[in-house]
């Protein structure tokens, strides 16, 4: 699962059956510091999301199964959260993100 | 599965029925020394992890619905243990 701005909207007048009535959005997948990684994705919309709206969106076929009525459509991204409040930490509080040779203890280094 | 570290939260009020009343936690995946970490995501937390939590993530579908008991749930990646401690040769 992964975050992504919408930054507009497609209009299929031809679809597959199944996903008639499916709103289309184009979004921009974006990553923890909302950075753009890659390009624009076309998602289908389940919480009628609206245009700089920041969302949590889903791939694959799982996509698919975030449709409330139908679930077996020919959808590979879809739009399951709209994001109020994404708090991440500053990376020089986040310590190190790689794992050594030996043992690497991770207990008691979680934050209250 | 794969070895991340909890790095944020999100909190959503609008968002599918499957994720009502769990957590989505920001994961960025833990790389051997010296290779470059792969991108991170977004998890649905099962083991009440938190910010600085090293966890360990089931990112399938299957594997997560199977874990959140919802065999419709669109949900890949399930935070599904939380990591003590890991030895590599």
């Amino acid at each position: 699962m992964l975050l992504g701005r919408v930054v507009g909207s497609a209009v299929c007048t031809v679809k597959y059956p199944g996903t008639e009535g499916v709103k289309l959005l184009v979004v921009q997948p974006l990553d923890k510091d909302l950075s753009p990684v890659g390009g624009f994705q076309v998602a289908a919309d389940v919480v009628q999301a609206g245009p700089g709206d920041l969302c949590v969106m889903v791939r694959s076929r799982e996509a698919a199964l975030a449709m409330t009525d139908v679930k077996f459509v020919p959808v590979d991204l879809a739009l399951v959260g709209i994001v109020d409040e994404l708090a991440v930490q500053p990376a020089d509080k986040m310590g190190e993100l790689i794992m050594r040779r030996g043992w690497n203890p991770f207990y008691g280094k979680a934050e209250e | 599965m794969i070895l991340g570290r909890v790095v944020g939260t999100v909190v959503t009020t609008i968002s599918h029925p499957a994720f009502k009343h769990r957590r989505l936690l920001v994961v960025q995946p833990l790389g051997l020394e010296g290779e470059p970490p792969d991108a991170d995501f977004i998890a649905l937390d099962n083991t009440q992890a938190g910010v600085g939590d090293t966890v360990l993530v089931n990112r399938e579908g299957n594997g997560a619905r199977q874990v959140l008991n919802n065999p419709d749930a669109p949900v890949i990646s399930v935070i599904v243990g939380l990591v003590d401690s890991v030895y590599i040769d």
